[in-house]
């Protein structure tokens, strides 16, 4: 039998532990227990015996930690040599099967760690393809610790057999991942990408996993995995034991099986014994069936988000359309903004966050997949991906931690031709629109039939009902006045008698219209209230979210008004600061200068506003941000005020630069100086570096950040390029000092008129000289007035 | 046999935080205390303290120390280890928590993320303080502890002792191709137990 209908049918009983096995049977502190492949087949052979004997179902090869990252070249020959020593053990045997173990890389990814997202997908393939040409039946990726990493391998997989995938994390008593992850996450990513089953093991013992399984089990369509270690190791008369018993564990596993997990096993500390007494129990119950839960559900990286409950709220304002501001930062790459939209919509209240940088002028495959990265390192908010671009897409929903909304597929067939087979490949629920080759239908009719089609298209690539979102398509009603009826109507429809969900871009509908939020937010109130699931809106919007508050109290999805209230008293406390704000304006230690000298950035934010309607852009640069910024340096240079103080007036004077952008379309560069900056090559700390960028900014430097951990050669083509005449580099460890070295010999070699100015931890002037250095800047204000001489000399004053 | 514990930090120690932020002689944060008090209401849901150790029997060759598991020559441990006849090797982590609220502010507010790292760097200093702490209380008086990179020991033995305490599978702490460790608020140190009698 098929290990995919044996698990349809049947509870699975999987092995126990190997690592610890391999310990008690003389496995050196440290070793690496693959090795045993090699040099020990017939005890790894006796280990798997044992547990077949023992009743096991699967059992997992000796492979967990093979992988190119800690065998390099003989990877290949470990994991083939693991996965056959399980064959040879389970040929004996009818209906077992033997499980190709993947375990974590031991690296972190990237933004926490340094390994990018493909290399560890090359090197999980690696892996991967060596166990399914040994003749591996299952793969079951294990012991996960980040949801991105899991990704990642489940890709692999994907890519290079097609077996089936069952999928485990490791969670702590909180029912969170290592990197945050709630079980209902983990479930959305695991389905979306096609395991077979999906659950937990390690690290705790099976008591303390109650609260997740039944989490677990709310929300899985497929079967529930449960592997937990016996729990804790104890030494008794100088041996280790773990502290639960086989009875124990047995006894626990049975509440467990009776919850409904059907895929069970043991981790650390458990034996043949604990498996045995665990398989006569578990083989001698009846499987729960498994449902489909049939939830609409996307995930970011820590949660998901459902729709069909309380309306899910998509933030818009990462859209070019109509955002002057936002396509200039686009142009100009710079990257600040857009992260600030993100985090300033997610602090209003999105559930959600449009991400859209189409721009005819930009590389939008390059742009969203970095877009989409960044925003995720600043948000743990779910992301709606919304290009035209099908190659972006696939760009961006490859690199996406968590299973995306799609934005958006419509009933034109060149769009689903396009669309669909990545929803298929990479997960996502998608949002369909209701128009096809021949527009917009002006029906209801018209809108629902055509949603009808886009879901029998859909299911041709196995993309369920669940996974999709119509959207009927507000449009304007100056232009048309039946078209909100039809957006509304068919809405309706498509959510009550049909059973999807519904979602609308809610502000097309009064294009054309004085004060739209008036308009907007009636209009969105009734959308709600015939079954709108989702809203693409302004977060910044008050009328919006007011209709939203107010809405969800109304609606049951507000127990006690709580977070009406919560919301609607937030609301005068803020217009009164505004009003008490204004009326003090003409105060002395109420100007910009003392604003940015205090770090107080909204302040900051005001008075520039207040100043510009007066003042020309460089009177207030000149008379009262730098002025500030140079007060605030020569403190900080006195010690008699510290670091968090002087970033404080950085961000201030960050926030004053952005009004002045804002209204003129440049902040006008005042200097001259080109800078690259970077942290070098190998390490990976990179504040130090951002506290000197933001000061460089601040003093009207052109600053071209290259990030960190980046190679010489990368330094001194920027340099090159851009004709910069400093560049910074930054290193933390003794370490990468010699990176640094490196990249000033190349840099010497090749661009010799450029100059370096060098900092961080383990510098001091001795050592820079001795690297070869033009400068050492013992902390930011110093590399803030380096640059200033330079800038004197260089260009005069 | 390896021993695993886990705690709590409720509060981060304020004057600590302050000397890794740089207030030379100063107590009061000038300004700055609505934003620390920001990060700190931040930080501390995320701190998630865990730790891992294992006990070794030591011996001292001429001028290599056996350390149980692994060997070095290093003159400065073994000026720490002196009168001790065995070790705590233990790793301890305050959680990848703490790395997603640095990376995030990093790029959208370098003051909260000086503070967050520094109040993140007195976390896990707190917790090893504990896990330390722990280790006197069940074997005896013990040493100052003891990291790689510190004095001549080198930072290239972070990979025995993740070898040793199988940190990553146990932890969830990996070393990047550098030795540096991440989740960032992390320590391995060497504990010496001294000898009694």
């Amino acid at each position: 039998m098929k290990f995919i209908n044996k698990l349809k049918s049947s509870v699975i009983v999987l092995d126990g532990a190997m690592g610890t096995q391999l310990q008690s049977a003389g496995l050196a502190l440290g070793e690496l227990p693959e090795e045993w492949n090699i040099t020990h087949p017939d005890i790894i052979e006796g280990v798997h015996r044992a547990y077949l004997e023992a009743g096991a179902d699967v059992i997992y090869a000796n492979t967990f930690g093979a992988n190119a990252f800690k065998f390099g070249d003989r990877t290949e020959f470990v994991v083939s040599a693991g996965v056959k020593i399980a064959k040879k053990a389970a040929k004996d045997y009818k209906n077992r099967y033997v499980a190709l173990d993947v375990g974590p890389t031991g690296k972190l990814l990237k933004p926490l760690g340094d390994v990018a997202f493909e290399d560890a997908v090359n090197c999980f393939k690696r892996t991967i393809t060596a166990g399914a040409n040994a003749g591996a039946d299952i793969i079951v990726l294990e012991t996960m610790n980040d949801t991105y990493e899991l990704k990642a391998a489940m890709l692999a997989a994907k890519e290079c057999c097609g077996l089936p995938v069952i999928a485990t994390c490791v969670f702590g008593e909180d029912c969170k991942m290592m990197t945050g992850a709630s079980p209902e996450a983990v479930v959305a990513l695991a389905e979306s990408l096609g395991a077979c089953a999906v659950g937990l093991n390690c690290s705790l013992g099976p008591e303390q996993m109650i609260n997740a399984v039944s989490r677990f089990l709310a929300c899985a369509s497929v079967p529930v995995v449960v592997k937990p270690n016996a729990g804790l190791p104890e030494e008794v008369n100088g041996k280790t034991v773990y502290n639960v018993s086989a009875d124990e564990f047995t006894a626990s596993m049975q509440k467990i099986l009776a919850m409904g997990a059907r895929v069970v096993g043991g981790c650390c500390g458990t034996t043949p014994e604990y498996i045995a007494k665990l398989s006569a129990a578990a083989h001698a119950i009846n499987p729960v069936r498994i449902s489909d839960k049939n939830l609409t559900v996307i995930s970011s990286y820590t949660h998901a988000v459902y729709f069909g409950g309380a309306p899910v709220l998509i933030g818009e304002r990462i859209n070019p359309t109509g955002k002057k501001r936002l396509k200039q930062a686009l142009k100009e790459g710079d990257m600040a903004y857009i992260l600030g939209e993100a985090v300033s919509q997610s602090e209003k209240g999105a559930h959600v966050l449009d991400v859209n940088v189409g721009l005819p002028e930009i590389d939008e495959v390059k742009v969203l997949a970095s877009a989409v990265t960044e925003i995720q390192s600043v948000t743990d908010l779910p992301l709606q991906i919304d290009t035209s671009d099908a190659a972006a897409m696939e760009g961006a929903m490859r690199l996406y931690n968590g299973k995306p909304l799609i934005n958006s597929v419509n009933g034109k067939q060149e769009i689903m031709d396009a669309i669909f087979p990545l929803v298929q490949k990479y997960g996502g629920t998608v949002i369909a629109l209701t128009l096809d080759e021949e527009g917009i239908p002006p029906t209801a009719q018209g809108r629902v039939a055509i949603a009808k089609k886009i879901i029998a298209e859909a299911a041709k690539y196995g993309i369920k009902q669940k996974d999709i979102i119509f959207d009927t398509l507000a449009m304007a009603v100056s232009a048309d006045s039946t078209a909100p009826l039809a957006a509304i109507d068919s809405l309706s429809y498509i959510r009550h008698t049909m059973g999807v969900n519904t979602s609308l871009g809610v502000s097309n509908i009064s294009f054309g219209l004085p004060n739209r939020d008036f308009v907007n937010g009636t209009f969105f109130a009734m959308a709600l209230s015939r079954g709108l699931s989702a809203a693409i809106i302004n977060p910044n919007s008050q009328e919006m979210i007011k209709t939203y508050k107010s809405f969800c109290a109304l609606s049951g999805y507000d127990k006690n008004c709580l977070n009406y209230i919560e919301y609607a008293s937030g609301v005068q406390a803020a217009n009164y600061t505004v009003t008490g704000g204004n009326i003090a304006q003409s105060k002395p230690q109420n100007t910009l200068k003392y604003y940015i000298e205090k770090g107080l950035k909204a302040e900051a934010e005001g008075a520039a506003k207040t100043l510009l309607k007066t003042q020309s852009q460089l009177d207030v640069i000149n008379g009262e941000i730098i002025p500030a910024l140079d007060e605030v340096g020569k403190r900080f240079e006195e010690k008699t005020l510290f670091l968090p103080q002087l970033l404080m007036s950085a961000e201030a004077a960050s926030g004053a630069f952005e009004v002045i952008k804002s209204s003129f379309g440049s902040a006008g560069a005042v200097k001259k100086l080109k800078i690259v900056i970077a942290t070098v090559k190998g390490d990976i700390h990179d504040i130090g570096k951002n506290i000197v960028k933001t000061l460089l900014e601040n003093y009207g430097f052109n600053v071209l950040d290259l990030g960190k951990d980046v190679p010489p050669q990368t330094i001194v083509d920027a340099a090159i390029s851009t004709g910069a005449k400093v560049v910074g580099l930054s290193a933390l460890m003794t370490t990468t000092v010699v990176s640094m070295k490196e990249t000033i010999e190349l840099l010497n070699e090749q661009y010799p008129e450029c100059r370096t100015l060098v900092g961080g931890a383990v510098l001091n002037k001795d050592y820079a000289e001795m690297i070869g250095a033009t400068k050492y800047a013992k902390d930011a204000m110093e590399s803030v007035r380096y640059c200033e001489e330079v800038e004197a000399e260089l260009y005069g004053e | 046999m390896i021993r695993f514990l886990s705690g709590k930090i409720t509060k981060i120690d304020k004057k600590q935080t302050m000397i890794f932020l740089g207030y030379a002689g100063v107590k009061d944060l000038d300004g700055a205390e609505k934003i620390y008090a920001e990060c700190e209401q931040m930080i501390l849901p995320v701190v998630a303290p865990k730790a891992c150790y294992e006990l070794f029997d030591i011996g001292f060759n001429g001028g290599e120390i056996d350390l149980g598991f692994a060997k070095t020559t290093s003159h400065s441990l073994g000026l720490n280890l002196k009168g001790c006849d065995r070790i705590a090797l233990f790793a301890a982590t305050a959680g990848a928590g703490i790395d997603r609220l640095i990376v995030k502010y990093n790029k959208i507010s370098p003051s909260r993320a000086v503070i967050l790292q520094a109040m993140g760097a007195a976390a896990v200093e707190e917790w090893c303080d504990d896990v330390n702490g722990q280790i006197t209380r069940e074997y005896g008086e013990t040493k100052p502890r003891f990291s790689c990179g510190y004095g001549d020991l080198p930072l290239t033995m972070q990979r025995d002792i993740f070898r040793a305490l199988n940190v990553t599978k146990n932890l969830g702490v990996t070393l990047t191709d550098g030795d540096l460790m991440i989740p960032s608020k992390s320590v391995t140190a060497i504990v010496g137990i001294k000898a009694k009698g």
